[in-house]
């Protein structure tokens, strides 16, 4: 009689516990694992508009990876997200980072730099965009200023040369996020025990080597999560080259990066006749497969290095 | 009990419609669609008229978002949605509706006998030879120049490009940015070829091109891209920044004098500036004497979809957008150049540009090769913009260009 009523309390249980999952589970599986499924599907077709046609294997991989002019699309794309992913990670979070722990030193009136460093990343990516596209127009507010302090040399049409577009956009966009990275960070700071930082001041430890040998070791958690987004953040960059740079990566792809390479390749733009879903479908499998195998290892790698200290 | 649920919900929303669908027998109701949002006001004129004319049937206006009405139409076609009549796009993108059997072919059913082999060629599928769509407009790539700074740089119009450099060399010497345009939008740079150069290739050009027996390593050609890159100087400072609504902007604002685009300008530019004095112009001619030329291509088209069920009810509204009363309308409430023939054009310059129509060669690319990938627009825009950046010549423009295309077209390939 006593184990037919747990039986059944622990049947309940299960149900509740179903029950509470299934949503979730459900919103999962149409929004995220379909998606997913159904991308790979169509990457093994021939595509005419949305009409599906031969089936055709691993083609259209071949064709995105090696036969010309796709080719080279492909890797230029990939090296910008690269060098984007690099740039953001030393500059934005190594700033974010330095951010952190001045407002975690709390100087006069922390409260208020704490909030206005984190504002621009409440903004919509959309407004930020065209303001930045704004200020780097050749008679824009960035060359204003370095003409009123005497750089004429300097006032270039940022997002129009090759050398400096993508160094522009990846500006933007750090002006845009700095805020995320630096509160992840500011919370991994204020997570480590007072006495720590209290005993190693006592020992005479100046701020570099507080960072040093205290800080930066206890905030490797922070450190793997921005690490982490960073990474599929900057592989999977769209809006702001999209808003900045248009659909090509403007000039002359000098800021493709893989997420308007797949976009244009599978919806075609203006200037193009029509999209290719095998194509943008086996590019955006490449893209998935990619950030999927390197985020794992990464979190790995790092999560080990979290559990040595 | 949940299957039972959906059965009559399914037999409810089948049954709604079922009854709609009775509604419109008697009253019929034709939908139509279109990325013309700013000519609602227009079109709600143009079919009121067309239903006095065929009482009983009325048309719905319903218009979406420009540059994804594409996929929108698309999408609702393949899903056995959509409308009746829908606006479509010419050439290539034509072809990614009428190409998977979302249109219905209209030879036979609607007389096109007004119009040119040319402007039905823009709504033929290449496939199987059928126009597919009534077509609606040209546009036609051409100069504009501000008669007031013009005549401040004391500066005639240039009739051939000796002259036109003259006239950039006084314009930048008065203090005028000589040209609006830039070249930070891909596609600007593809318009500036278009509507600058044109005279350097012309017609003869096409026509080879057409047959086979010339590409775009072509000297000819070549020629025409050297004397683009001949006006880098005369381009507004930093222009490999200027994008298109900096440039447009330069004009309206009679900041630069010339402006490089197509004809659909005329109107924003009158509603945003009527102060502006401005006119305009073909390319410039290689020499004294020689054709000016400017470049066309055809808007698009309206089709009848293959989900439409008032096939008669839409044959009749696409008939009546073949006559010249439609082309009248379309011309003085909408400022379209419409290719029907008998069509009166009342504001001077929509007919001088239908004047400098009987001088023009197509938009090459848009035309010809934006059939397949890479098309050859994408090509041409991303080769000119680094000529323009200084980072290409004129030949190897060509030459890319070329090999792009031959990838696919095969008089390319030797």
């Amino acid at each position: 009689m006593a184990t037919s009523s747990m039986r059944r309390a622990r049947m309940m249980r299960r149900l509740w516990i179903a029950a509470l999952v299934a949503p979730g589970l459900l919103v999962m599986t149409f929004f995220v694992f379909v998606p997913i499924a159904s991308a790979l599907a169509y990457s093994v077709f021939e595509w005419e508009g949305l009409q599906r046609g031969a089936f055709v294997g691993l083609a259209n991989f071949a064709t995105v990876l090696f036969s010309e002019p796709y080719g080279s699309w492909t890797w230029n794309a990939f090296r910008h997200n690269v060098i984007v992913f690099v740039t953001i990670m030393v500059v934005q979070n190594g700033t974010a980072f330095l951010l952190a722990y001045a407002l975690f030193c709390q100087p006069w009136g922390h409260r208020f730099h704490q909030v206005t460093v984190f504002v621009p990343v409440i903004l919509s990516t959309v407004i930020v965009g065209f303001l930045w596209k704004l200020f780097y127009n050749p008679f824009g507010l960035v060359n204003q200023l370095l003409r009123a302090i005497g750089l004429d040399s300097l006032a270039i049409p940022w997002l129009g040369e090759p050398t400096t577009a993508l160094g522009a956009l990846i500006f933007a966009n750090t002006w845009h996020f700095i805020g995320f990275p630096t509160l992840i960070y500011l919370a991994g700071m204020q997570r480590i025990p007072r006495d720590l930082i209290d005993a190693a001041r006592m020992d005479g430890a100046g701020n570099w080597s507080l960072i040093r040998r205290i800080i930066w070791p206890l905030v490797a958690p922070a450190t793997t999560v921005v690490f982490v987004l960073t990474f599929i953040g900057s592989f999977n960059w769209f809006e702001m080259p999209f808003i900045m740079a248009g659909l090509d990566g403007s000039p002359f792809g000098a800021t493709d990066v893989l997420g308007l390479y797949f976009y244009r390749t599978a919806f075609g733009n203006q200037s193009s006749s029509l999209g290719d879903f095998g194509l943008g479908s086996a590019l955006a499998v490449l893209i998935f497969g990619f950030v999927l195998v390197m985020a794992t290892a990464w979190t790995l790698y790092l999560r080990r290095r979290e559990i040595e200290f | 009990m949940r299957t039972t649920l959906v059965a009559a919900a399914t037999l409810a929303a089948t049954s709604i419609t079922g009854t709609a669908g009775i509604g419109m027998a008697s009253a019929q109701e034709l939908t139509f669609w279109t990325w013309r949002q700013e000519d609602r006001a227009a079109y709600e004129e143009i079919f009121a008229a067309f239903s006095e004319a065929n009482p009983g049937i009325t048309v719905a206006f319903e218009a979406f978002e420009p540059t994804q009405y594409q996929t929108i139409l698309s999408t609702a076609l393949a899903g056995g949605a959509g409308p009746d009549i829908a606006h479509v796009r010419a050439y290539g993108n034509l072809e990614a509706i009428a190409g998977p059997g979302y249109l219905r072919a209209l030879d036979g059913l609607v007389d096109v006998s007004g119009f040119s082999e040319l402007a039905l060629s823009a709504e033929t599928l290449r496939a199987d030879g059928q126009i597919y769509a009534v077509p609606f407009a040209s546009q036609t790539l051409v100069i504009y120049y501000n008669t007031a700074l013009f005549a401040e740089a004391g500066v005639e119009p240039p009739e051939t490009w000796e002259q036109f450099i003259a006239a950039c060399q006084a314009l930048a010497d008065a203090g005028i940015f000589p040209i609006a345009n830039g070249t930070a939008d891909a596609w600007q740079n593809e318009i500036m070829v278009g509507t600058l150069v044109p005279s350097f290739y012309g017609t003869d050009f096409e026509a080879d091109l057409v047959a086979g027996t010339a590409d775009f390593t072509d000297p000819r050609y070549v020629e025409a891209l050297a004397r683009l890159e001949e006006l880098k100087p005369f381009l507004p400072d930093g222009f490999t920044g200027i994008d298109y609504s900096t440039a447009q902007q330069l004009f309206i604002n009679e900041q630069a004098a010339m402006f490089a685009g197509g004809t659909w300008e005329i109107a924003n530019f009158r509603s945003q500036n009527p102060d502006l004095a401005f006119e305009i112009m073909p390319s410039p001619a290689p020499e004294a004497g020689a054709d000016r030329y400017v470049s066309t291509f055809f808007d698009g088209g309206f089709a009848l979809t293959s989900v439409s069920e008032q096939e008669e009810a839409g044959l009749a509204l696409l008939n009546y957008m073949a006559t010249p009363d439609f082309g009248n309308q379309l011309v003085s409430l909408l400022g379209n150049i419409s290719p029907i023939e008998g069509v009166e054009f009342t504001d001077p310059m929509i007919a001088e540009v239908a004047a400098l129509n009987q001088t023009a060669v197509s938009y090459l690319m848009l035309v010809h090769f934006r059939y397949e990938e890479p098309s050859g627009s994408v090509l041409l825009q991303q080769a000119v913009q680094r000529m323009m950046a200084g980072e290409a010549t004129p030949e190897e423009v060509g030459r890319n260009v070329t090999e792009g295309i031959a990838t696919y077209h095969a008089p390319f390939q030797n």
